[in-house]
């Protein structure tokens, strides 16, 4: 059985459990079984928030927190200097950072892949203002291939759908930074 | 059927809309608002059709459903933590009143200090009210509990109310695949709530009268047995349910998984993280006993299935100050009358939202092998590292 984890770092405010719960619902969309849950705390906006997503080919029992993923999405680069976002990854795992350059804070240790997109800027040309929180998964979508970017449009459309306008703006969004990184 | 990924509460939400609710009445309080907010929100939205009652406070909102159950509609609240507390005097009033109300309780440890994270010390604080208590293990099974609680408490060999709990953010707050079991199917499942001490002008009666003590013990006693024989209820209506709508939950009352020589005994979400060690091997010889409904206690059927065991592992999210976890004692005084009984000890363990992760389930069963019978230990999380 192959089960992945997945941790998303962001601000609170920033849409970090908004952004586990459109990726379970892509993932689902997919066939696959999924869970996405918030870390229990009291959100403040502006502090450190966690979310965490699992997605198996099987059903999914546990339900412990997510200590080390194997994917770490990072939605604040600023974040890298007050969170140790490696001690929170698996060996060989993989950590997206939403920034415009290399993250050279960030050292790789245990085999951990680095990579970095610049979802603000894209976020700011397409929908207007800097939402990275659901984009930030098309860059998921094409490192990982975990999820598919019609299941990520699907779920986009369901967790919008009172918001026609912000779904497809996302989705826009979303096919944009999951082709940049295919290339 | 299909599923669909969808929030705890939000699927709460939509299983109590398909139950052909009358009144609902409920205050938001963490971790149990999200039911209220997506409730409100159906309702404002028209897509369930019942009175709403805005409340001040919890003990309004039990009041205002315990006056509506009597009236004869079926009725819902939830809550968690400090309003069940808040609810109490109403609590053991609408059991004794044989009022078959249903509750969700999204599980929250009591003050002080303030917490709102999970635990069961809320509803094991209502545990000698006469209410039956379901405890569950996933999204699924609160939908499945929840349907299936109107039915048990609108039996007519039961009419008693009844607690669906669910630990409050590691069920309320997260988001997995659910079916919701379509209206008309739960509608012929339910049939109408046809309550028959209803209040009514042609027919007047008294409701929650003075008793005097033998009044009072007569009907007291009457009320145990209630409770007691809604055993065999609660196991009928879970099979008719596992056949229509597919699903099973141990017998109705208690689940057990693996086959082990250890028993680890537990309730709710924990149960989860249990199976998927039993699965992959990482609990050496252990089974998982899964305890449903803490009330009516399934003593006979515990003691069946833990007294060959080498050794039962209580696992208590609440404590009992002064003595021990609530479900330890319980099936230790089970086990009493057994003749090779086995050790029985007790972790209490994810008090106020501590993680019961892996690494703990792992040291207390460690520890469990290298401990007396009745050792009781609270875990409060500093024994284990949490880079598992």
């Amino acid at each position: 059985m192959t089960m992945h984890e997945i941790t998303v770092l962001g601000r609170g405010g920033q849409g970090a459990v908004t952004s586990a719960y459109v990726l379970a619902k892509a993932a689902f969309h997919d066939g696959k079984e999924s869970q996405a849950f918030p870390f229990f705390g009291v959100e403040r906006r502006g502090a450190p928030v966690f979310s965490f997503c699992r997605i198996s080919d099987e059903q999914i029992k546990l339900r412990q927190q997510v200590y080390h993923a194997d994917y770490l999405l990072v939605l604040d680069a600023a974040l890298l200097d007050n969170v140790d976002v490696i001690s929170r990854v698996k060996e060989g795992g993989t950590v997206i950072v939403n920034s415009t350059h290399a993250p050279d804070k960030l050292k790789s240790a245990k085999g951990i892949n680095i990579h970095h997109v610049d979802a603000t800027n894209i976020a700011l040309k397409i929908i207007g203002k800097p939402f990275v929180n659901v984009i930030m998964l098309g860059a998921f979508a094409s490192i990982s291939g975990l999820v598919s970017l019609n299941g990520l449009k699907k779920a986009i459309d369901e967790m919008f759908a009172s918001k026609p306008e912000v779904a497809k703006l996302n989705k826009k969004a979303t096919e944009t930074i999951y082709k940049s990184m295919k290339n | 059927m299909a599923r669909e990924v969808m929030e705890g509460s939000q699927a709460v939400a939509r299983i109590v809309a398909n139950c052909d609710v009358k009144v609902i009445a409920a205050y938001p309080i963490t971790p149990q608002t999200h039911i209220v907010q997506e409730l409100a929100k159906m309702h404002a939205d028209g897509l369930i059709d019942c009175e709403f009652v805005n409340v001040e406070a919890e003990f309004s909102a039990i009041s205002a459903i315990l006056g509506a159950t009597a009236a004869g509609a079926r009725s819902f609240t939830a809550t968690s933590s400090q309003g069940l507390a808040l609810m109490h005097e109403v609590v053991f009033a609408a059991a004794g009143m044989r009022l078959p109300l249903v509750m969700v309780i999204a599980n929250r440890a009591l003050s002080a200090p303030i917490n709102i994270w999970n635990d069961h010390q809320d509803s094991i604080a209502e545990r000698d009210s006469g209410w039956i208590q379901i405890y569950c293990e996933s999204v699924q099974e609160v939908v499945d509990s929840v349907v299936q609680a109107y039915k048990i408490a609108e039996n007519k060999n039961v009419l008693l109310p009844v607690m669906v709990c669910m630990d409050g953010f590691y069920l309320t707050h997260v988001y997995e695949p659910v079916e919701i079991p379509p209206k008309s199917k739960v509608h012929k499942f339910l049939g109408k709530f046809n309550y028959p001490y209803k209040l009514d002008p042609k027919k007047p009666l008294t409701m929650g009268p003075l008793g005097f003590p033998a009044d009072y013990a007569r009907l007291r006693k009457q009320l145990a047995e209630a409770v007691w024989n809604s055993k065999k209820v609660i196991k009928e209506v879970h099979d008719i349910y596992a056949k229509q709508f597919g699903r099973v939950y141990g017998d109705g009352l208690l689940e057990v998984y693996g086959d082990g020589s250890i028993a680890l005994v537990a309730m709710g979400s924990v149960c989860g993280t249990i199976k998927d060690m039993i699965d992959k091997d990482e609990l050496k010889d252990v089974c998982l006993v899964r305890i449903r409904t803490f009330r009516p206690f399934p003593k006979d059927e515990i003691v069946e299935v833990l007294k060959d065991r080498d050794a039962v592992v209580v696992l208590d999210r609440n404590i009992s100050l002064g003595n021990a976890g609530a479900v330890y004692l319980e099936v230790r005084d089970a086990l009493y009358d057994e003749k090779d009984k086995p050790k029985v000890v007790d972790f209490v363990v994810g008090l106020g939202g501590v993680d019961v992760n892996k690494a703990t389930l792992n040291y207390v069963v460690e520890k469990a092998r290298t401990v007396k019978s009745g050792h009781v230990e609270i875990v409060d999380g500093s024994e284990v590292s949490s880079s598992y």
